[in-house]
């Protein structure tokens, strides 16, 4: 009888949809909701996981009409890219691009046209899909997410936000307001690859985001290598960066940084993809994203 | 507890009621009457209800109707002029490119936001632009046809 009265209840509560003008006010709705509640930024997964009946939400709070949300920043320290940023409207920013081509051409591979045109790369990285497009990028290129929430702002890594598939890190009444990526060092590039058994409008089945500075002589200084679908999260690859920190990105290092892509990979067996196919292509992806990075960099 | 949406459709100023949970699709077709926007899938795989959203190409049934407060929207009813027929829609009749009819309108808008920013576009660039749009009809050739006839009457060439 109570559990009756319980889904009566649920079938005549309706949804409440909430557009807060500022971040305060959206930190205030999120930290005092009960029941299911969700942050809408482009929406192109959240709703079609409430159309597929997996979340029945109580509360949407559309982030859009937060003015600072909806702008792409150039400061010293960088980019600072709202969250509710379209990844359409990534592309159309030439400095970005110039500076990041990696990281937009990563978020430029999610979906169609009319997807483009809704889709964040704030909202790829709160979803924490292991195959999200723009994560290896942004973890490649050592993105940092600024967090509000009722105890004030923090920022953190966004390798640190996916826990598991689906699941992210956020605590009750918070959420990602920008994505931070650093000021540019000269002689650096970026680059994401992945891939997919079509031309375009696919799930990655592997995935790999390179980004790297080299000196005045070709040598590689720094290097993050990120990879996408073959573990639960997107995984920071420091040994297969380490293999090609100090080398031309000769032969041999590519070698060992293919080796160690391999060697991080923790993939599942799924229809899209085996295990030791995973295994493979990301060592392959990995070398082609970091000769293509290399040359971006200015490297020969 | 129906929300109360004031938006721009076409030029005009609209008022409609929809509920918090109702797609744009919905409120479109249902609330204001507009059908030319169809629903194919409703998760954002077709195409078929894209419509212009303040400027940006977008599938309707991944807005929210209250998402469109204040907002500019077109949809394939502002195309033509009165009568007279946007060329991408004479184009679409005089190449036959459609069949069935359904995926149509979504095609209109989109191959209309690829020109406005391309006007003369490679035909891997129509390809490209017109990937979120699925025709099971025509095989998509007369439809690429139109397109590029349609931009070079455009650009007035």
């Amino acid at each position: 009888m109570a559990q009756n009265a319980a889904t009566i209840f649920k079938q005549v509560t309706p949804m409440q949809y909430e557009a807060p003008e500022t971040t305060k006010a959206a930190v205030a709705l999120l930290a005092k909701a009960k029941g299911s509640t969700h942050v809408l930024a482009g929406g192109s997964d959240l709703l079609v996981r409430m159309k597929g009946g997996f979340i029945e939400p109580d509360l949407i709070v559309d982030i859009k009409r937060i003015k600072a949300m909806r702008e792409v920043k150039k400061t010293a320290a960088g980019f600072s890219i709202g969250a509710a940023v379209p990844c359409a409207a990534l592309s159309e920013n030439k400095a970005l691009v110039k500076a990041w081509p990696g990281v937009v051409e990563a978020a430029n591979l999610i979906g169609s046209k009319q997807i483009q045109g809704r889709c964040t790369i704030a909202g790829n990285l709160c979803n924490a899909g292991p195959a999200a497009d723009s994560v290896p990028a942004m973890v490649a290129a050592g993105a940092k997410a600024v967090i509000q929430g009722p105890k004030g702002k923090r920022t953190v890594a966004v390798e640190a936000i996916g826990i598991a598939p689906g699941k992210n890190s956020l605590k009750k009444g918070e959420l990602v307001e920008a994505i931070l990526l650093p000021a540019r060092k000269p002689k650096s590039g970026d680059a994401y690859l992945r891939f997919i058994p079509r031309t375009e409008m696919d799930i990655a089945v592997v995935s790999c985001g390179v980004n790297l500075t080299i000196d005045g002589k070709g040598v590689v200084t720094s290097a993050r290598v990120a990879l996408g679908a073959v573990a639960p999260t997107v995984l920071l690859a420091d040994a297969a960066a380490r293999a090609i920190i100090g080398s031309k990105l000769d032969d041999a290092a590519l070698d060992k940084l293919g080796a160690a892509a391999s060697a991080a990979c923790r993939p599942i067996d799924d229809k899209r993809g085996t295990i030791e196919f995973r295994t493979k292509v990301a060592a392959v992806l990995a070398k082609r994203a970091a000769k293509i990075a290399y040359r971006r960099a200015g490297g020969k | 507890m129906a929300v109360l949406v004031s938006t721009t459709v076409n030029g005009d100023t609209i008022e409609f009621a929809c509920e918090p949970d109702e797609t744009l699709l919905d409120a479109l077709r249902n609330r204001m009457g507009l059908t030319g926007a169809k629903e194919g899938c409703g998760t954002g795989d077709c195409g078929a209800c894209s419509i212009m959203l303040d400027g940006r190409l977008v599938c309707s049934c991944l807005v929210l109707g209250p998402e469109a407060q204040g907002r500019e929207i077109e949809t394939v009813e502002g195309m033509a002029d009165g009568p007279v027929l946007h060329p991408l829609q004479r184009q679409f009749l005089d190449h036959g490119a459609l069949q069935c009819g359904i995926c149509t309108p979504g095609f209109l808008i989109a191959a209309k936001a690829l020109l406005d920013k391309t006007p003369d576009p490679s035909e891997e660039e129509i390809r490209f632009g017109l990937a979120g749009n699925l025709c099971r009809c025509t095989g998509y050739d007369k439809i690429v046809r139109a397109v590029q006839d349609a931009a070079k009457e455009m650009r007035g060439a």
